[in-house]
């Protein structure tokens, strides 16, 4: 679906990553983790053409991520999605716009049937009919992630990717939020490869964890398989009381 | 996953249909259109989807307003595929609401927002030349508190950098005049006359406007957008709870560079602009650069340069003024940056060309030989 060959970034003098091999499988939901400045959202960033990495290759949907014509390159792109961080949604249109926006792009659908999409996003991200007609700066801060969702879902994406997905919302928002992803990943088959620090969320997700640090992918397997790893950041990472806590409540939940 | 796409394909069987292959956005897009007709033509009653591929939620809405939003009685559904149909169930219950037409009474609204939008463009602007006349009063007190180094960093931003620039913009527009004049003069045997022109125009009235020109589509958008940005990332918010005044740090700066910066760079341009009509006087009239330097302070008298002077002044301190009065008003969202910032840009220019006039009627007795 979507893998890393050798993948090297260096900013400057300093190299971030160096070989890192990735191969992640349809239908999964990886989690991306790491400490601070470890770049995970680099990598994330590469893995959708946002940054060029110094060495080594991108390839989505089996072939290289630039291979191809501009049009095969359009068709590729429109095959995967982001949800970033803050939302990037377009500030100057409204929610029901940001929706459309994708969909009148790809020119398929007619207006009427964009209209019953954009209903259908909506409804899929749980938002209310009466919330297209506001403008981004006057939702909550997750509102703005659902939102960014229903547009990332608006052209049938079969890979998501998601950075931080659940930064910025309290706990019970960021679970429910969790929840809703969890759910139209099983209805849509999507896989997704997300990037994030809280614990609650990579334990009720991911069905595979990458653990990135020493400039490489140091695990990549199952939560559990993960934990039993003995390196001294993974034992940090997973083993410390507070990521107990949190990885004992996900497994009770 | 990445598996070939089959086509989707609308089949008619003994008057059932079955659509057939991959309804997706991705697959269906190349046949979107010859679907569309043949399920607006298709009249069976019975349908079977157990043949299809793979369905998501376009394919799903074609199929589902050619049911005219609801499921045929009479249909093979396999499992995976209904939930797909039961959203738009829930979903037709509740559509998006249409946004409302454009009527005459929006006319007269918006007429009407317009005016009501001037008054408080008005009174915003009176409020904060009143705030800041507040806070100088009582920086007065204070004289740890102003706010020099921005002043500084001010002075050399829209100062020290507009000189390329305006040197290069005067010293073109001095020729260009001098060149036109002198042909005219010419004409008349008036040659010496060039230095009249030349030195009346530019020094009182092109140098100050044309800087004025400069200054506020270079420094006032700069000052609009960044104050705009620093509202849209909430840094005036934080410098409000911090207790800092955004009138003096932000805003009195600005205004105070400026109308230091003005006058100089007014001085500066004209000079250059006088340099550039001198250079073309010689080559075009043969008029001698000493000729030039020497009759320019008796036909142009002193009180022109002090005119000049004080209207830099104070179309600087209206261009800051101006800039930051839309800076501060700028939304959250990038149209009403654009729209502030072109607002801020034209208001400026448009007002300086008004206060000059207000100088020229005022002025009209001082500094002109007659």
């Amino acid at each position: 679906m979507l893998s890393l060959r050798g993948l090297s970034t260096r900013f400057g003098n300093n190299w971030v990553h160096k070989g890192v091999d990735l191969d992640i499988p349809p239908g999964e939901v990886v989690s991306l983790v790491g400490g601070s400045g470890s770049g995970k959202t680099t990598l994330l960033r590469q893995m959708v053409g946002l940054l060029t990495p110094t060495e080594g290759e991108v390839r989505v949907f089996d072939e290289p991520l630039f291979a191809g014509s501009r049009e095969a390159q359009r068709q590729r792109r429109r095959r995967f999605a982001m949800c970033f961080q803050g939302g990037a949604l377009f500030s100057a249109f409204t929610v029901y716009e940001n929706i459309a926006f994708p969909l009148r792009e790809a020119g398929i659908a007619t207006e009427a049937e964009i209209r019953e999409l954009v209903a259908l996003k909506l409804s899929m991200v749980e938002l209310l009919p009466s919330h297209a007609a506001l403008m981004p700066a006057e939702l909550s801060g997750g509102m703005i992630k659902r939102v960014a969702l229903a547009r990332a879902l608006a052209l049938e994406p079969e890979l998501l990717l998601l950075d931080e997905p659940t930064a910025g919302l309290d706990p019970t928002r960021s679970a429910s939020f969790v929840a809703l992803i969890r759910d139209l990943q099983q209805q849509l088959g999507l896989t997704v490869v997300l990037v994030t620090h809280d614990l609650d969320t990579l334990a009720a997700l991911s069905s595979k964890v990458a653990v990135l640090a020493e400039r490489r992918i140091l695990a990549f397997d199952s939560l559990e398989a993960v934990m039993q790893v003995d390196h001294p950041f993974i034992q940090e990472f997973f083993l410390s009381e507070r990521s107990s806590r949190a990885l004992a409540r996900a497994q009770g939940a | 996953m990445a598996d070939a796409i089959r086509t989707p394909e609308l089949h008619l069987r003994e008057g059932c249909l079955s659509p057939t292959g991959d309804w997706t956005l991705l697959a269906l897009a190349p046949h979107a259109n010859r679907l569309r007709s043949a399920l607006a033509t298709a009249s069976a009653t019975r349908w079977d989807l157990s043949a299809l591929t793979r369905l998501d939620s376009f394919g799903a809405l074609l199929l589902w307003r050619a049911w005219g939003g609801r499921l045929p009685a009479d249909m093979v559904l396999p499992d995976g595929f209904a939930t797909q149909f039961e959203r738009f169930v829930a979903m037709d219950e509740a559509p998006v609401p249409h946004p409302p037409r454009f009527v005459f009474t929006d006319l007269l609204a918006g007429v009407g927002g317009a005016v009501l939008g001037l008054f408080a463009h008005l009174g915003d602007f009176l409020a904060l030349i009143g705030r800041l006349a507040l806070d100088c009063l009582h920086l007065l007190g204070q004289p740890r508190n102003w706010p020099l180094k921005e002043f500084s960093a001010n002075l050399y931003k829209v100062g020290v950098k507009a000189m390329p620039v305006s040197a290069l913009v005067g010293f073109l527009i001095g020729v260009v005049l001098s060149y036109l004049s002198a042909l005219q003069l010419k004409a008349f045997g008036a040659d010496i006359f060039i230095v009249n022109i030349l030195g009346l125009g530019i020094i009182r009235e092109l140098g100050p406007v044309l800087v004025s020109v400069l200054v506020a589509g270079r420094s006032g958008s700069a000052m609009t957008a960044q104050l705009g940005v620093m509202r849209v990332t909430e840094e005036v918010d934080a410098l409000t709870v911090m207790g800092i005044s955004k009138y003096v740090r932000l805003v009195l700066p600005k205004v105070m560079a400026l109308s230091v910066a003005m006058p100089l760079l007014v001085l500066w341009t004209s000079a250059v602009a006088l340099i550039g009509g001198m250079m073309s006087a010689e080559l075009q009239l043969g008029l001698s650069y000493g000729y030039f330097i020497e009759t320019l302070p008796k036909v142009v008298p002193a009180a022109n340069l002090f005119i000049a002077l004080g209207k830099g002044a104070v179309f600087g301190v209206l261009i800051a003024l101006v800039a930051c009065h839309f800076g501060l008003r700028v939304k959250p969202n990038t149209e009403s940056l654009s729209a502030n910032t072109t607002a801020s840009v034209v208001t400026s220019i448009t007002l300086v060309i008004l206060v000059d006039a207000v100088f020229a009627i005022a002025t009209r007795s001082i500094g002109v030989p007659l």
